[in-house]
């Protein structure tokens, strides 16, 4: 299957000479949920604005659903909606009004029964006829999402939709992305926390001074990448680790009785067992043992590191 | 194209005009007023006659210009601007609209509402003067097509403005001094040759003239060079403002 957004050799220069993207190639396949992730600055929304035609791009194309985002622009857009990382609303004006107008903008005929269907889904229904500048921050979020579903789109691009939002905010949020991945909408999202690409993303890409470093399953990414660490607590305090185990990647706690192995999980050996004989042959003693999978935090912490 | 897009577009903008309808109708409707209290009987009653005409009727072309013109101008302004500074462009930018969608959205309902503006003020001197229109076909084409210019410069300087002050600059630097300037108030007749030369040079003198012309029959200068004139002036903004959409000048980075 074709992806639905397919993004080649896209550069984006800022007026100033600034280059925010630096030759991007991505692909999003039909139905899945993207996590951009990134730290900020790293061109998360220059990318998305890029794509959506807030942006023009400096080289490089865009497709969406087949359609160039330059020469079939209204057609590419048509397929899209856009939830933008800052909340931008027109404070006087209804919620009913302002998720209308957005449908408008897009060609489709007014459907107040669709457009209520949508306010009722994200628990907006009962502040239809509010004005924006009533709602609290969560709900304006919302009133941002209607709005860009308000034309039906196949792909939907949310900016850090959760920056700034508290927990349990966030976790709703989480649930209702998960409900518009089962309705079939593909969904990109940039965030800076790696929990949030931990707990909804299908695939992580990670950007950084415009450069995706990586896009893979989330779960290969952690599996691939992921360290493990084997905590191997000890029965006496030691000062210093054995010379016979030089070999080994391990590190010492200051009370000196905790010694803690690095192991890659995807390398053929672990090397455990003979870390293991090999402690016992130092005269070590083992109390306890533990095993810890590294977060998508380490790893990331880890790519960033390396590409600087 | 997408014509929902328009039509949205307008109404939306049309919902802001009627929201605060009181407010955008007493002001015109209260200085118009007060124009003819002042010129129409207090200076009037020196000028007897200008062009054949009684000096109070002279005014109503010229004060109906001064009013639409600016209102055009501020509204459109106003209107485009407005997404820029609380960010709502983002919209129009994503949207499958073309700029002349956009233009003809926010340009056609500031241009209503200038015109909805000059019919009031219209009715409004008839309660203070007598007045006959000799070609009302032509009065409302005029009326009209005034409306539409002024709201493609309006529509250009909101997109070039960066701040509230700078949005109200030109209206107060420039458009007001040429609608002062431009004969709304005195036959170009009555001044010195020389001025008379330089007033040629304010585009706005043939708008009024022809304007006055489709009240009365007489103009400062003919009818079609009037025509001409309104009619370079709106290309020349259409011009420009598809430059803007092209370029992406001042919105689209
Ligand atoms: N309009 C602009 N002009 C110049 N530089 C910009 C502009 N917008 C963003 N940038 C720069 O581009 C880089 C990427 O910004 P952005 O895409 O907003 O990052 P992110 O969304 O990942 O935080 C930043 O260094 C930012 O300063
Ligand atoms: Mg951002």
């Amino acid at each position: 299957m074709s992806p639905i957004v397919s993004v080649k050799n896209l550069r984006k220069s800022y007026a100033g000479g600034f280059e925010a993207l630096k030759s991007v190639n991505l692909d999003i396949e039909e139905g899945e949920i993207l996590a951009l992730l990134g730290p900020n600055g790293a061109g998360k929304t220059t990318l998305i604005s890029t794509i959506c035609g807030i942006t023009v791009p400096t080289s490089g194309t865009v497709t969406v659903g087949g359609h160039d985002t330059q020469t079939a622009f209204r057609a590419a857009r048509n397929l899209i909606g856009l939830v933008p990382q800052e909340i931008n609303l027109e404070p006087f004006e209804t919620v009913m009004n302002t998720v209308s107008f957005s449908r408008g903008l897009f060609g489709k005929k007014k459907d107040d029964a669709f457009v209520e269907d949508i306010l009722r889904k994200l628990s907006l229904h009962d502040k239809k006829d509010n004005k924006i500048m009533m709602l609290s921050g969560g709900m304006k979020r919302r009133v941002l999402i209607a709005k860009a579903l308000s034309h039906e789109p196949k792909v939907l691009f949310l900016d850090e939709p959760t920056a700034g939002v508290d927990v349990e905010l966030r976790k709703d949020m989480w649930d209702v992305v998960a409900d518009l991945k089962a309705s079939g909408v593909t969904i990109i999202l940039t965030t800076h926390y790696i929990e949030e690409a931990e707990a909804i993303a299908d695939r992580v890409g990670v950007i950084n001074k415009g450069e995706i470093l990586l896009v893979q399953d989330k779960s290969d990414l952690m599996r691939q990448l992921g360290q493990k660490q084997l905590k191997i607590e000890l029965n006496e305090a030691t000062s210093r680790i054995p010379d016979a185990l030089s070999a080994y990647d391990l590190s010492l706690s200051d009370d000196g009785l905790m010694l803690t192995y690095s192991y890659d999980t995807k390398a053929e050996r672990t090397g455990i067992t003979t870390l293991l004989n090999e402690l016992q042959a130092a005269g070590l003693q083992l109390k306890d043992l533990q095993t810890a999978q590294s977060s998508l935090e380490d790893i990331f912490v880890g790519l960033v590191k390396e590409k600087a | 194209m997408n014509f929902n897009a328009i039509w949205t577009i307008y109404i939306f903008e049309m919902r802001r005009f009627f929201r605060t309808m009181t407010q955008s109708l007493v002001s015109p409707v209260l200085s118009t007023s007060l124009y003819f209290v002042v010129f129409g009987a207090a200076i009037g009653s020196r000028i007897d006659e200008v062009e054949g005409v009684s000096y109070g009727a002279f005014i109503v072309p010229g004060l109906i210009m001064l009013s639409v013109m600016t209102q055009a101008t501020s509204n459109a302004s106003f209107g485009i601007y407005f997404p820029k500074f609380i960010g709502t462009i983002y919209e129009l930018l994503s949207a499958p609209v073309n700029f002349l969608e956009v233009v003809a959205g926010y340009v056609g309902a500031a241009a209503t509402k200038a015109l909805f503006i000059g019919l009031v003020i219209l009715v409004t001197a008839f309660f203070f003067v007598d007045i006959e229109i000799a070609h009302p076909i032509a009065m409302l084409a005029f009326l009209v097509l005034t409306c539409v210019s002024f709201a493609l410069l309006g529509f250009i300087i909101g997109i070039w403005a960066g701040n509230f002050e700078q949005l109200q600059l030109i209206p107060l630097l420039v458009i007001t001094p040429l609608v002062f300037l431009g004969g709304s108030f005195y036959s170009i007749s009555m001044l010195p040759p020389v001025w008379q030369a330089i007033t040629l040079f304010n585009p706005v003198v043939y708008l009024i003239s022809g304007f006055r012309w489709s009240f009365f029959g007489t103009a400062d200068v003919g009818i079609g060079l009037s025509l001409f004139a309104i009619a370079f002036f709106t290309a020349l903004c259409i011009g420009f403002i598809w430059w803007i959409f092209k370029t992406g000048w001042r919105i689209r980075q």
